[in-house]
C-alpha cells in the first residue's frame, strides 16, 4: 500500500519550509531511520529521517521548493512489486491528511471559571474559656513541631543546626534529644541539594520539615520549592502530592543589611501549588504549623527572628491546630480596615492603639496565610469601614498589598471611600547603618499617616 | 565510543535475550512513531527522543527488583516504557490528551507512575539528581530494602547539585544508583567541550562514591554493571556511579540542527554499534530464534506502537475544568 510522506514540523513553532535537498531518489529502497531530506527552516537546516521502509514512488515536491506547508505530500513510498507511476498526482496542501492535528482553527474553548471567593469564617479558633499560657514564638513553633513529629512517623526536621547546634536561632532546642538523629539531621550547607533531597523523600512517601538558616538562603533552593514541589501535583495529573513544610525566618532582623534581611511573602504568593504562612503571635504560630505539616501540599512558612522571642497567650489545648486559609481579626472597628501579617501586624496594632486615641476606630485584621489568601474577610471589613491600609515589610511594587488593592477593587470597588494605600518597607536593599535601615522600614507612624489619609482626617 | 565486547560468550537464556530484543525495540519504534506524530503536529513542544539508547534503561531495568524506583530528566519515554508504563498512556500524554498519564496536563517532559515507581520525567537539567537522592532517603528512612535508579545525562552532570546530591548521599550511605547516561552531547555540546575530565564518574571519587565505565550499546553489559550497583547499594555501602557510554541517533530534541557533529558520525554507531542489531547478532547466531520470529515480534511491536497511536489521537482533549484540578490536594 503506498503511503503518502507529508513535509514534517521540525519545531513548535514551524508553519512552512523549503524543501532544501533530497537525499534519495525515485526507486531507492529506504529503511526506517534513513534521512531522506533535508529541510530548511528559519532557524535551520534539518535533516528529515524515513519513518516506514519502502520504496520511494514518487518523489511530489522538487528539491529547492520554499515555502512548503507543513503536512503537505512530498513524497510516496510503495511496496516492493508496488506500480508508483499508477498513483494519483498529489492532493492539494490544502487537502491536508486527516491524521492533522486537531484543530486550531475551532472557537476558544470556554474558559473555566476560576473558583469563586472563599466563605467567610468568623468562627473561633479554639474555645472561649481555654486555659491560656504566656509562650514564645519560639517555644510554640518547637512545640509545634514536636507534637506532630510525636504523632506521625514519617514527619522528620532537616536543616543546617537543627540537631545538635538545636537550631541557629534555637527553635528546635531539644528535637534531638527526643527524636534522635534519624529524625533531626544536620545537613551540610548546601541549600539547592537539600531542599531537593527533602522534596524526593516527600515524593517517596515521608513528611519533611525543611528549616532554612533564613528564608534569604532558601533562593538557592527556589527550583526545587516551585519546579518540584508546587508544580508536580499538576503535571502529574494528581498523581504525586508533595507534603512539605519549608519554614525559616523571613524579612529584616537587625542590622543584617541587604542580603540578609528580605522578605519573600510576594515572591511565593505568586505560585499555584504552594501554600503560604505568615503568622505573628505564638499561638498562631503552633496552630498553622501543626496544620501547615499535616497538609498534603507544600507550605512555606514564613516566621520573624525579632518574633521568635515575643511572648504571647497561648491556649492549653490538646492539639491546638489553626486552618491555613483562614484571617484573625485582631480587633474590630468602624472607621479603616488595616491589613497585615507576620511582624508588620506590630505596626498595625500600635497604629491602631494610638489612633483610637485620635477617636479614629480602626479594624485590624491578620492575614495568616498569604495563599490561599482569606479575601472575604478583608472585603467583608471594607464593606463595613469602606477604607483599607495594608501593611507589610516587603518592597512595593507587586508587594502582597498591590494584590489586596486590586481584589478589592475589583470586588469592592463600590465601597470605598478612599483609595487602598499600601505600607510597605522602602523600594531599595536593606542598608546596614542604624539610621538608615529605621529609614528603610515601615514603621508604625507611617501607617498612621495612611489612615488618617484615607479617613481626610 | 566504547567497543563492544562480543568475543565473550555471553551466559544468557534465550528467553532473556528476547525480552531484551523485544523491550528495546518497543522503545525505538515507539520513539520513530513519536518523531513522526511530531512532524504531522500532533506533538507540540518539546520532545526528545531516545533513539540509540535504549539498552541503557532495558539492562537496568532487568536489575531492578519489584518496589526499586527511578526517575530521570526530560529524555524519558524509553524509561517509562522500560518499567512497563502502559505505551498508549504515554503517547497519548505526548499528544496532549485526557488519556495520557498526566491527563495531558504534563507533556512529554513530565510523567509519573505511583503504580511502576517512575517518578519523573523533570524538566529542570539536573534537578531529578537530589530527587533522587530524596526517594532513596525516603527508602533508607523506611528501611525498606529499596534502590532507587538516578538517570541523568553528561549535560547535567555539570549542574552543581548533582555534587551536592553526590555528597549527602554518600555522607549518610543513601541507596542510590546516579546513572550518568553519556550520550556525549550536552543538547549541542559535545563532552570534551564541556566536561574537564575524560570521564565523569571518577568525580565520585571526590566523595567516596565508586563507579565504573558501562558499555552502553551492550544492554548484558548494562544489566551485569546494574547488578552490581544494586547489590552495593543493597548491602548497606552507599551510592554507585555508573557511567553508561551510549549515543543518542536523533538530535536533542525535534528542532536540532544537526551541525555539531557529522552525519558520518552518526551514521557509523548505527552500522557498527546499534544496541538492538547487537541482540538480534547474539538471537540468531546462537540459535534462539530465526529470522520469522524475529520478523513476528516485529510484527507484534509494530501493532503495539500502532495502537498506542491511534489511541493517542482518539482520546479526546482534557476537559476545560481540568485547568482547575490538581493545583493542590
Amino acid at each position: 500500500m503506498a503511503t503518502e510522506i507529508l513535509m514534517p514540523a521540525l519545531s513548535p513553532t514551524m508553519e512552512e519550509g523549503t524543501l532544501a535537498k533530497w537525499l534519495v531518489k525515485e526507486g531507492d529502497t529506504v529503511n526506517s531511520g534513513d534521512i531522506m531530506a533535508e529541510i530548511e527552516t528559519d532557524k535551520a537546516t534539518m535533516e528529515f529521517e524515513a519513518v516506514d521502509e519502502g520504496i520511494v514512488g514518487k518523489i511530489l515536491i522538487a528539491e529547492g521548493t520554499e515555502a512548503v506547508k507543513v503536512n503537505t505530500p512530498i513524497a510516496i513510498l510503495v511496496e516492493e512489486g508496488e506500480d508508483a507511476s499508477a498513483l494519483p498526482a498529489a492532493a492539494p496542501a490544502a487537502a491536508a491528511d486527516t491524521e492533522a492535528a486537531p484543530a486550531a482553527v475551532e472557537a476558544p474553548a470556554p474558559v473555566a471559571a476560576a473558583p469563586a471567593a472563599p466563605v467567610v469564617d468568623l468562627s473561633p479558633d479554639w474555645p472561649a474559656d481555654a486555659k491560656m499560657k504566656s509562650e514564645t514564638v519560639r517555644e510554640a513553633l518547637r512545640d509545634a513541631m514536636a507534637e506532630e513529629m510525636r504523632s506521625d512517623e514519617d514527619v522528620y526536621l532537616m536543616g543546617e543546626e537543627v540537631a545538635e547546634y538545636q537550631g541557629a536561632y534555637k527553635i528546635s532546642q531539644g528535637l534531638l534529644d527526643e527524636f534522635g538523629s534519624k529524625r533531626v539531621i544536620d545537613t551540610p550547607i548546601t541549600e539547592h541539594g537539600f531542599a531537593g533531597i527533602a522534596v524526593g523523600s516527600a515524593f517517596g512517601g515521608l513528611k519533611p520539615i525543611v528549616e532554612f538558616m533564613t528564608f534569604n538562603f532558601a533562593m538557592q533552593a527556589i527550583d526545587h520549592i516551585i519546579n518540584s514541589a508546587a508544580k508536580t501535583l499538576y503535571m502529574s495529573g494528581g498523581q504525586m502530592g508533595c507534603p512539605i513544610v519549608f519554614r525559616g525566618p523571613n524579612g529584616a532582623a537587625a542590622r543584617v543589611a541587604a542580603q540578609h534581611s528580605q522578605d519573600y511573602a510576594a515572591w511565593y504568593m505568586q505560585i499555584p501549588g504552594l501554600k503560604v504562612v505568615m503568622p505573628y503571635s505564638a499561638a498562631d504560630a503552633k496552630g498553622l504549623l501543626k496544620s501547615a505539616i499535616r497538609d498534603p501540599n507544600p507550605v512555606i512558612f514564613l516566621e520573624n527572628e525579632i518574633l521568635y522571642g515575643r511572648s504571647f497567650d497561648v491556649p492549653q489545648v490538646d492539639d491546638l491546630t489553626v486552618p491555613l486559609g483562614k484571617a484573625r481579626i485582631w480587633r474590630e472597628g468602624s472607621d479603616v480596615t488595616i491589613v497585615s501579617f507576620g511582624i508588620g501586624m506590630q505596626y498595625a496594632l500600635e497604629a491602631a492603639d494610638k489612633l483610637a486615641e485620635d477617636g479614629i476606630s480602626a479594624e485590624v485584621i491578620d492575614l495568616r496565610t498569604i495563599r490561599p489568601m482569606d479575601t472575604g474577610a478583608i472585603i467583608n471589613s471594607v464593606m463595613k469601614t469602606n477604607r483599607l491600609v495594608t501593611v507589610e515589610e516587603g518592597w512595593p511594587q507587586g508587594s502582597v498589598g498591590s494584590y489586596i488593592s486590586s481584589v478589592v477593587m475589583q470586588e469592592a470597588f463600590d465601597y470605598l471611600d478612599a483609595p487602598v494605600i499600601n505600607c510597605t518597607g522602602k523600594d531599595v536593599p536593606m542598608p546596614y547603618a542604624a539610621n538608615l535601615e529605621k529609614l528603610a522600614l515601615i514603621t508604625t507612624d507611617e501607617v498612621i499617616a495612611a489612615v488618617k489619609q484615607v479617613t481626610y482626617r | 565510543m566504547a567497543a563492544r565486547k562480543t568475543t565473550k560468550k555471553p551466559n544468557v537464556s534465550a528467553e532473556e535475550l528476547t525480552t531484551y530484543y523485544r523491550e528495546m525495540l518497543l522503545i525505538r519504534r515507539f520513539e520513530e512513531k513519536a518523531g513522526q506524530l511530531y512532524g504531522m503536529g500532533l506533538i507540540g513542544g518539546f520532545c526528545h527522543l531516545y533513539i540509540g539508547q535504549e539498552a541503557v534503561v532495558v539492562g537496568l531495568e532487568a536489575a531492578a527488583k519489584e518496589g526499586d524506583k527511578r526517575i530521570t530528566s526530560y529524555r524519558d519515554h524509553g524509561h517509562m516504557l522500560a518499567c512497563g508504563m502502559d505505551p498508549g498512556g504515554v503517547m497519548a500524554e505526548l499528544t496532549g490528551r485526557e488519556g495520557g498519564l498526566s491527563k495531558g496536563k504534563g507533556g512529554s517532559m513530565h510523567m509519573f507512575s505511583k503504580e511502576k515507581h517512575f517518578y519523573g520525567g523533570h524538566g529542570i537539567v539536573g534537578a531529578q539528581v537530589p530527587l533522587g537522592a530524596g526517594l532513596a532517603f525516603a527508602d533508607k528512612y523506611k528501611g525498606n530494602g529499596g534502590v532507587t535508579f538516578t538517570y541523568f545525562g553528561d549535560g547535567a552532570a555539570n549542574q552543581g547539585q548533582v555534587y551536592e546530591a553526590f555528597n549527602m548521599a554518600a555522607l549518610w550511605d543513601l541507596p542510590v544508583v546516579f546513572v550518568i547516561e553519556n550520550n556525549q552531547y550536552a543538547m549541542g555540546t559535545s563532552q570534551e567541550r564541556s566536561t574537564s575530565t575524560k570521564d565523569i564518574y571518577v568525580r565520585g571519587e571526590a566523595f567516596g562514591i565508586p563507579g565504573e565505565i558501562v558499555n552502553g550499546m551492550d544492554v548484558l553489559a548494562v544489566k551485569e554493571a546494574g547488578e552490581k550497583a544494586v547489590a552495593h547499594c543493597r548491602a548497606g555501602k552507599g551510592p554507585y556511579i555508573l557511567e553508561i557510554k551510549t549515543y543518542r541517533y536523533r538530535g536533542h530534541s525535534m528542532s536540532d540542527p544537526a551541525k555539531y557533529r557529522t552525519r558520518e558520525e552518526v551514521q557509523k554507531v548505527r552500522e557498527q554499534s546499534d544496541p538492538i542489531e547487537h541482540v538480534r547478532e547474539l538471537l540468531l547466531s546462537g540459535k534462539h530464534a530465526s529470522e520469522d520470529d524475529l520478523k513476528a515480534i516485529d510484527k507484534e511491536i509494530k501493532e503495539i506502537v500502532n495502537q498506542a497511536a491511534e489511541f493517542s489521537k482518539e482520546s479526546p482533549e482534557p476537559s476545560v475544568e481540568e485547568l482547575w484540578t490538581d493545583i493542590y490536594a
